[in-house]
């Protein structure tokens, strides 16, 4: 079925004779002619794309494509959306999206079967606070009195030890899921995830639980980056990574990550 | 004998000196020509660097040691409080399997159902289940320390283990010194106090001394509900510096504590053989 799609929008496109800006590195390169197709999750949730509506560019991943977009010479109105499913996407083979975003982690193995662009996000670490421990204020004083728990393979040991320096020994556990169920029993207040797992696990799984804030990310320690996808071998990497590279210079991109990451998820950077 | 002079031995003595010579000798070089063999062999292998670099750095393990030999000490402090846990449930569960009046029958159903139950399933659900679903129902600090949920998982676990040694040192003792005992006009409860018990302990002390070198291993299963001992310290120190020769030093110092029980526990075992013939 999509590849029968995906047959059809390339010889939609190579029937096309809409021309967008003239040398532009992205003519000629889309799927149809004059129109960046993206596609996200389906459905696409908080805080990414708000409201499962990515046409209104509100939610981070949708306010940065539009500003991809717009950086390459697509306006607003030539952007189409279509949904993929997040397995379907990483398998190698035609797509039916120029671009995919949805908080692709850029891996060596995805590497080999699709594209990466430059990322486009670093995920910071965060901080989970249980229910008992929600009204701490976000400074690394108060942080520091609290029972630390985290998973003991990850870069949040180091991270906890080096900066939190918690009062108490930190409780270590082999996953995600242990430290849920030892944050569930009150053994442990606070924990240190990645800003996307902390926001899920705070939503989804932990009741009471709170995302109390978010350390800068720190480049050096092998945090998690989000790409977007495309293709294997596509020609719309350079004007893609041309595009986030002036948007990281202007500060648009750190300007976004602050309205939609850091403002609307009231995840404070921790001070 | 050994200072007795070549003279003063008789041709059979002279004769199995040599015979005891030559096994030595012949012991000797064939354990020389293995381990040569191994210290030869095994470095030709492609990829003996490779392996060494990542199991046996020494860099990493002068590195790691001495806070691994940190994190043992919370293994040694569970261990401590366990074991006579441990010791005074699984004989109250012995005794209670062995009671013969019948008003205490339910008891009896009790033993034998404890001893199935906690035998029977696996003991990393034990802790799981304890050690995260007791302090669940919403205990207050610092009664929901994993440390106390998770040793008395341990606790109800080899309990059930220790339970069942002791009913069979407790059968081992034959039924005609009950019966003796009985006739003296010694009561049930003396009976089994100063006449069962002391032997039934006796014989089964060197089975619990395996018991006791189980748990001392068993005890790293409680990292799994947040305490640092060694076995998760080596794993935090195998994902910083992504080699397992964190992992080869928490084994040799869990080598340095078995290896003794486990040679003492052998030379009881070796006694109350002696002793018996």
């Amino acid at each position: 079925m999509s590849k029968m799609l995906s047959a059809t929008a390339i010889s939609l496109a190579l029937m096309s004779t809409t021309a967008i800006a003239g040398g532009h590195c992205a003519a000629g390169k889309t799927l149809t002619d004059g129109t960046l197709t993206i596609a996200t999750g389906n459905p696409a949730y908080y805080p990414w794309v708000m409201d499962d509506a990515p046409e209104s560019g509100q939610g981070f991943e949708a306010a940065v494509a539009y500003a991809v977009a717009a950086e390459m010479g697509f306006a607003a109105e030539n952007v189409t959306w279509v949904r993929s499913s997040f397995d379907e996407a990483i398998q190698p083979g035609v797509k039916n999206f120029d671009l995919n975003m949805q908080q692709y982690s850029i891996m060596p193995e995805r590497d080999l079967v699709v594209d990466f662009s430059d990322p486009y996000y670093t995920a910071p670490m965060a901080v989970l606070v249980g229910a008992g421990a929600v009204d701490t204020a976000p400074t690394l004083d108060a942080l520091r009195e609290l029972q630390w728990g985290a998973v003991g393979t990850t870069t949040a040991v180091p991270k906890l030890t080096a900066v939190i320096q918690p009062s108490n020994d930190p409780l270590l556990y082999g996953d995600n899921a242990d430290v849920n169920a030892a944050m569930s029993a009150n053994q442990i207040d606070a924990a240190l995830f990645d800003l996307p797992t902390a926001l899920f696990l705070s939503a989804v799984m932990i009741e009471g639980s709170k995302v109390l804030g978010q350390f800068a990310p720190d480049l050096t320690d092998n945090p998690d980056q989000f790409g977007m996808l495309m293709e294997e071998g596509s020609p719309l990497k350079a004007c893609v990574d041309e595009a986030l590279a002036a948007l990281t210079a202007s500060g648009e991109l750190a300007a976004i990550e602050a309205t939609w990451l850091q403002d609307t998820t009231g995840v404070p950077l921790i001070k | 004998m050994a200072n007795a002079k070549a003279a003063g031995m008789t041709r059979r003595e002279a004769y199995e000196a040599k015979q005891r010579r030559r096994s030595l000798i012949v012991a000797a070089s064939s354990t020389i020509a293995v381990v040569a063999a191994i210290m030869i062999l095994v470095p030709m292998a492609p990829g003996w660097e490779k392996v060494q670099r990542s199991f046996f750095n020494g860099d990493v393990l002068a590195q790691t040691f001495p806070k691994l030999l940190d994190a043992f000490l919370v293994n040694i402090m569970i261990f401590a409080w366990c074991a006579p846990a441990i010791a005074i449930l699984g004989l109250l569960i012995a005794l209670a399997r062995d009671v013969k009046s019948p008003a205490l029958f339910p008891l009896r159903i009790f033993g034998a159902t404890f001893t199935d139950i906690f035998r029977g399933v696996p003991v990393i659900l034990t802790v799981y289940l304890i050690g995260f679903g007791i302090p669940g129902l919403g205990l207050p600090r610092p009664w929901n320390s994993p440390y106390i949920w998770g040793s008395l998982a341990l606790i109800l676990t080899y309990s059930a283990y220790v339970a069942e040694i002791f009913r069979s040192g407790i059968d081992s003792v034959h039924h005609s010194q009950r019966s003796a005992a009985l006739s003296l006009g010694m009561s049930e409860r003396q009976v089994m106090r100063d006449v069962v018990l002391p032997q039934a302990v006796r014989n089964v002390v060197p089975s619990q001394m395996n018991m006791l070198i189980a748990l001392q291993k068993d005890v790293s299963l409680l990292s799994f509900i947040g305490p640092v001992e060694i076995f998760r310290q080596a794993g935090v120190f195998k994902s910083l510096t992504a080699n397992f020769t964190p992992y080869v030093g928490a084994a040799i110092i869990f080598l340095i504590v078995t290896i003794p029980a486990t040679r003492y526990a052998d030379h009881l075992m070796a006694k109350q053989r002696r002793d018996r013939s």
